[in-house]
């Protein structure tokens, strides 16, 4: 068990390993589809500070608005991380982002981006929306909550202890690639 | 780490006790007209939001302990159980993706179907609300969330089935269905050259195999199948999808469609995807499958794929008006 926390250098990123299991801790920022499209589209300098050797989590969560203003994740796994494809390369080298925490995994290109940046891709349990919102110590801050909604706004949450695994690395190795490969020589064979 | 989990949930009795119908709380099936489903509705969503029905607690704790102890499958498929017991305990929802709220109403004659679905309507906004829900209903272009959970154009969502029956009970089931199982489930049409898959069992056999392989961990395995072969574009998907509310564990009542699902199950397990997709010997927990008519120039497979996190349940309203729930 490797404990991780952010900011995290791009030395620690390079010595992880696909099956690496890591307990995350510090702030990480979560965004999704509309935060991906427009982080791309739109390149916003005031993310940089935000995101700059820090970790983003595909996760759009299940918040509570308490009596005093401050805001409690009721539910908080990680979505599907594929969708973001066409911008995650992108985002990871304009705003120098470590890592990216999601569920399913990612491409070629994310892949090209993990390697070139010195990034990697985490895997989180998906479905485990109570144990991992557990894990969430407080919400620190929210933007571009009005304009996206609650389920796609950038929040800022720090983590304790988050239960991660390395399934993508910052050599090109790749967990998923391997699982797809021979699911899909065991198909042939299934269906021949 | 790698402790088996044992699974023990809340029992009916704290259930009950946590629940939003006053003690006694009866329907007045007298009047069927006048029947107000909002706060038994309410309870219903509080109860499928945070607890898994048992048979597929059980599915899941088969499948982990049939993995190798200390093997990534093996501790996904703990960690999965470790959340069951989290959200039951504290009645907050399995998953930050409540899904999209599918319900289907069976009843007697003389029950109003436009009051129920303003009291269905009702009840999916107050479980909203109390964050039982996430808002989970965006305008599809601009992707403006309405923050209720009401579709922002027409009545759409929440769907809601509506099947007048000879029975004297009424019964309202619920499906929660993720986004991201909804991404990966497929629909076929035979013959399909590229998987050489022709219009027999083996065709679609070869379908149902090449979804899953196409899903990999997508949609949360180990997954829930919802199959039904024929029907047209849309009756095929709507029956595949309420196969999926079938407990896991229950034979077909096609003798021959029930070995075929128990084959299939076994083979699909082979390959090998395992929870998550981190490879494993538990990729689905289930398959449901059921033929159906078709005309005689389609041929339809349709596959709906559920996450492990299958959340169903179903409230019945006996002729007396004592409400039961099977969670």
């Amino acid at each position: 068990m490797i404990r991780l926390t952010t900011p995290i250098t791009e030395e620690a990123i390079r010595q992880l390993k696909v099956g690496d299991e890591v307990l995350l801790n510090g702030n990480v920022v979560l965004s999704r589809d509309m935060g991906h499209k427009f982080m791309k589209e739109q390149k916003p300098e005031w993310l940089k500070p935000i995101l700059e050797n820090m970790v983003i989590y595909h996760c759009g969560p299940v918040v509570r608005k308490n009596p005093d203003g401050t805001w409690t994740f009721v539910a908080a796994g990680p979505t599907t991380s594929i969708r973001e494809e066409p911008y995650q390369a992108d985002v990871i080298e304009t705003y120098k982002v470590r890592g990216v925490i999601g569920k399913g995994g990612m491409g070629k290109k994310t892949s090209e981006g993990l390697q070139k940046t010195g990034a990697v891709y985490l895997h989180a349990t998906g479905g485990a929306g109570s144990l991992l919102a557990e894990r969430v110590k407080r919400v620190v801050d929210v933007k571009m909550l009005e304009e996206f909604g609650s389920p796609e706004a950038f929040w800022i949450i720090e983590v304790e202890d988050f239960p991660l695994v390395v399934t993508m690395d910052s050599h090109g190795g790749s967990l998923h690639e391997i699982v797809a490969q021979q699911s899909q020589d065991r198909a042939k064979a299934l269906m021949a | 780490m790698s402790e088996c989990v044992v699974p023990t949930l809340t029992s009916a009795e704290v259930v009950a006790s946590k629940s939003l119908l006053p003690q006694g709380w009866k329907a007045d099936m007298s009047n069927l007209a006048g029947l107000d489903l909002t706060l038994c509705a309410t309870e219903l969503l509080r109860r499928t939001t945070s607890r898994l029905p048992q048979d597929v607690i059980d599915a899941l704790v088969k499948g982990r302990d049939a993995e190798e102890p200390g093997s990534r499958a093996f501790n996904t498929l703990n960690d999965m159980v470790r959340n069951i017991i989290l959200a039951d305990g504290n009645v907050s929802p399995l998953c930050q993706d409540t899904g999209s709220i599918i319900f289907w109403v069976r009843h007697p004659f003389g029950f109003s179907q436009r009051a129920a679905r303003k009291q269905l309507r009702a009840a999916v906004m107050e479980a909203t609300k109390r964050s039982w829900l996430r808002p989970n209903c965006v305008e599809s272009l601009s992707g403006k969330n309405s923050g209720t959970n009401m579709d922002p154009f027409h009545e759409h969502h929440p769907a809601i089935h509506f099947e007048e029956w000879d029975q004297p009970h009424i019964e309202v089931s619920v499906m929660q269905k993720g986004g991201g199982s909804e991404n990966v489930g497929a629909q076929y049409r035979l013959p399909d050259a590229t998987l050489g898959a022709g219009r027999d069992i083996k065709g679609v056999r070869k379908c149902i195999i090449d979804a899953v392989v196409k899903a990999q961990g997508q949609g949360c395995s180990p997954g829930i199948l919802g199959v039904s072969i024929g029907g047209d574009r849309v009756t095929g998907w709507e029956r595949a999808k309420e196969l999926v509310l079938r407990k896991l564990g229950t034979a077909n009542p096609d003798p021959k469609m029930d070995v075929f699902e128990k084959e299939l199950t076994r083979d699909l397990n082979t390959l090998g995807i395992g929870p998550m997709g981190y490879g494993g010997a538990t990729t689905v927990l289930g398959v449901s499958a059921e033929e159906m008519y078709r005309h005689p120039a389609s041929f339809y497979v349709s596959i709906a794929y559920m996450c492990w996190s299958s959340r169903r349940g179903t409230l019945t309203l006996a002729a007396d008006g004592q409400p039961s729930y099977d969670l």
